[in-house]
């Protein structure tokens, strides 16, 4: 297929999606994206343009380093300054820690250039080579996201375990996304009426992870990529439950996600892990939302090894990234959006990661109404 | 709050390297220079006789040898590519090489041979140099610095501030092919990315573009850190003009875009160093065009945008889907994300 006639089916399909919605939506509907990949992809394909008045798409709390508590980000930051190697993916490093902690560095990235050894990593498998490379020195992995990058934690974990690598803990702060749904759902003033579920967690807990909240809260899902076309066939998938006032699972991503997901990614993570109660930013505690070591990987457990306290502490002053992840308001309506966070200057982690939905937002929601006339 | 330090960001070519300079190094400058930033300077020449144009600049990259070329040839393209987006024809270039001990002479040698046949190729001499040696530990094998003096070959000499409302924007290929390149090189990314730098001097190329175009290429510039987002942001402010382009008519190699993808990275912030994007009035668009076309590093070439009044200072994508969104000034350093 040529690369011309691709694009003119691009827009075309992008014209009718947005007659098909215009004829569908006959009343204020509001869709939570859960995840910030498709936070971002929304936001870089303009999407919102197609979409009617009526219908809002709100993020929701799918993006790792943002939920990832001040306490947490602080203890990370503390750690790496205590001499250990600490690893981590490079999403973490602009991540602002609690503000007011003394002397403290702000950041990984500001920690690093004052001397701690922090190195970015593309897998936690590398971090097992790092610590075997300094048989010498305390590694530490930091082992932030959801059950997408869990799997490939605890499959480091064994590997460790198998070579016999002493040397090496992982800081586990994971996060489960179907009970952070469920929290999100009963919390009150979040109004939602469907689901955008994520694509990558998916292809590892399977489409019928959904299942359970559609029985008790009636709530339409629908598993998206991360494609154009994918991300609007999840959405006019909602749509149509909710005007036939029907609740499922869609899955409209088939291609990567089964039913039951990737069992043998759910054993590597719940051989090494368990689930256990943790604390979401903006979320609040959520049990069974985490995970913690098992017995037989409690060596590993760097929180336990090194000491870490992780204090509950407030979130930045002028921060709304709770509200944010929650739904409950938009980027712009933070006061600090624009002035003074920003993404080389963050307030919060919304601005900073790339899933961020403020960083979306930003790079990409800038437009004044009359730029955003839609040729489509 | 401890003391501000300079950080990675602040070498990533975006807004952290901008604020870098506006706060701390302008008012080391000229103040006639410190105005417009260019890729090079122009210092006034006797009547009748062409201005030269001057650039410098210093080279780190891990690793030294990466597919598509090395810090050598990476040195010699970064210097002349600078020169050419002032229409300069790159004549005259020094070197200066901070070396650390332990650094096998093989490899200096095979850096050496490299910015040599990379010199032939563009017809440049170098006529002067340094060499430093640091303790093992204290530099990345080596570093390179060099400065490039060239005679400017049009007038008015093109420039970022001379971007005018209706002017065609062009780019001579697909785009971020060094930076990840260079990122699969150093990284172990965990899958395989089959792409190759970009790294080529370009003067050749610009001089068939001037021969085309003449006075009528109004702005060039080589989309290098930051990649083509900052080139075009840059452009859009110091012309205060606004800067659309469609994503239809970019090219993205599937490799990039793989890599891209998976990292969460946008394309249009990667490093390229071997891609001229110009700026050329709407009457000899077309002319230009074909002459890159006609060129072996311009066969890619396309026009992928325009120059419009409304939203100065911004840069505008009109996407696949025909929606538009801002492409902002990126950041810093591209951080990989969690996924």
């Amino acid at each position: 297929m040529t690369r011309a006639s691709t694009d003119g089916q691009r827009v075309l399909a992008a014209h009718r999606f947005r007659q098909m919605l215009a004829e569908l939506v006959d009343r204020p509907i509001r869709l939570m994206e859960v995840c910030g990949t498709h936070s971002q992809a929304i936001g870089r394909f303009g999407l919102r343009q197609l979409l009617p008045a009526d219908l809002r798409l709100l993020s929701g709390p799918g993006c790792p380093v943002c939920v990832t508590t001040p306490g947490e980000i602080s203890a990370m930051i503390a750690l790496a300054t205590s001499g250990v190697i600490v690893c981590t993916f490079g999403d973490m490093m602009r991540v602002p820690g609690h503000t007011d902690n003394g002397s403290a560095p702000p950041t990984l990235s500001l920690a690093k250039a004052q001397g701690a050894d922090v190195r970015v990593v593309y897998s936690p498998l590398q971090a097992v080579e790092i610590a075997q490379a300094h048989p010498d020195r305390e590694v530490v992995f930091l082992g932030v996201g959801f059950e997408t990058t869990a799997p490939a934690v605890a499959a480091a974990v064994l590997s460790a375990a198998r070579q016999r690598v002493p040397n090496l803990s992982v800081f586990a702060a994971h996060k489960l996304v179907p009970p952070a749904l469920v929290a999100l759902l009963q919390s009150p003033g979040v109004a939602l009426d469907g689901l955008l579920c994520p694509g990558h967690v998916s292809t590892i807990i399977g489409a019928q992870a959904y299942a359970p909240l559609v029985q008790q809260y009636g709530i339409p899902c629908a598993v998206a990529g991360f494609a154009p076309g994918e991300i609007m066939a999840g959405i006019l998938s909602l749509v149509r439950q909710v005007r036939a006032g029907e609740a499922r699972v869609d899955n409209d991503y088939a291609r990567a996600v089964r039913p039951e997901g990737n069992p043998l990614a759910l054993r590597t993570m719940y051989e090494v892990f368990r689930p256990a109660d943790t604390t979401w930013r903006g979320l609040g505690t959520i049990a069974d939302s985490g995970l913690a070591f098992r017995e037989a990987y409690r060596g590993f457990d760097a929180v336990a090894r090194h000491g870490v306290e992780v204090a509950v502490l407030p979130e930045p002053p002028g921060c709304c990234c709770g509200a944010v992840l929650r739904g409950a308001i938009s980027p712009r309506d933070c006061p600090s959006f624009g002035d003074p966070c920003r993404p080389e200057s963050p307030v919060g982690p919304c601005m900073v990661s790339s899933e961020g939905s403020c960083a979306a937002e930003w790079r990409y929601g800038q437009l004044a109404p009359e730029v955003r006339e839609v040729t489509a | 709050m401890a003391e501000p330090v300079v950080t990675l960001a602040h070498g990533g070519g975006g807004a952290s390297t901008r604020q870098l300079l506006r706060d701390i190094l302008l008012p080391l400058l000229d103040p006639a220079h410190a105005l417009h930033l260019e890729d090079a300077a122009l210092l006034p020449a006797a009547a009748g006789s062409p201005a030269w144009a001057i650039t410098t600049d210093g080279f780190t990259v891990r690793p030294l040898f990466f597919p598509g070329g090395d810090i050598g040839k990476l040195a010699v393209c970064g210097t002349v590519n600078d020169l050419a987006m002032r229409g300069a024809r790159p004549e005259v270039l020094t070197v200066s090489m901070v070396l650390e001990e332990g650094l096998p002479l093989g490899t200096l040698e095979r850096v050496v041979a490299s910015m040599r046949a990379t010199l032939d190729a563009v017809g440049a001499v170098v006529v002067a140099g340094d060499t430093k040696v640091v303790e093992r530990g204290r530099g990345d094998g080596m570093f390179l610095s060099m400065s490039g003096l060239g005679k400017v070959q049009v007038s008015p000499p093109p420039a970022a501030f001379r971007a005018q409302p209706g002017d065609q924007v062009l780019i001579n290929g697909p785009i971020g092919d060094h930076g990840i390149a260079v990122l699969a090189a150093r990284e172990n990314l965990g899958f395989s990315v089959a792409v190759e730098s970009d790294c080529a001097p370009l003067w050749s190329l610009v001089e068939t573009m001037l021969s085309a175009g003449g006075p009528d290429v109004h702005v060039l510039r080589d989309p290098t850190r930051g990649g083509l987002a900052a080139a075009l942001n840059e452009i859009a402010a110091d012309s205060r003009v606004g800067v659309i382009i469609r994503e239809a008519d970019l090219t993205v190699t599937a490799g990039v875009r793989g890599a891209c993808d998976l990292l969460g990275f946008d394309p249009l912030t990667i490093a390229n160093e071997g891609k001229v994007v110009a700026f050329v009035a709407p009457r000899q668009a077309t002319a230009v065009l074909e002459a890159m076309r006609a060129h072996p590093l311009g066969r890619g070439s396309a026009v992928i945008g325009e120059v419009i009044t409304d939203s100065p200072g911004r840069v505008l994508l009109e996407t696949d889907l025909g929606t538009r969104r801002l492409v902002d000034m990126p950041g810093g350093e591209l951080l990989p994300r969690i996924c």
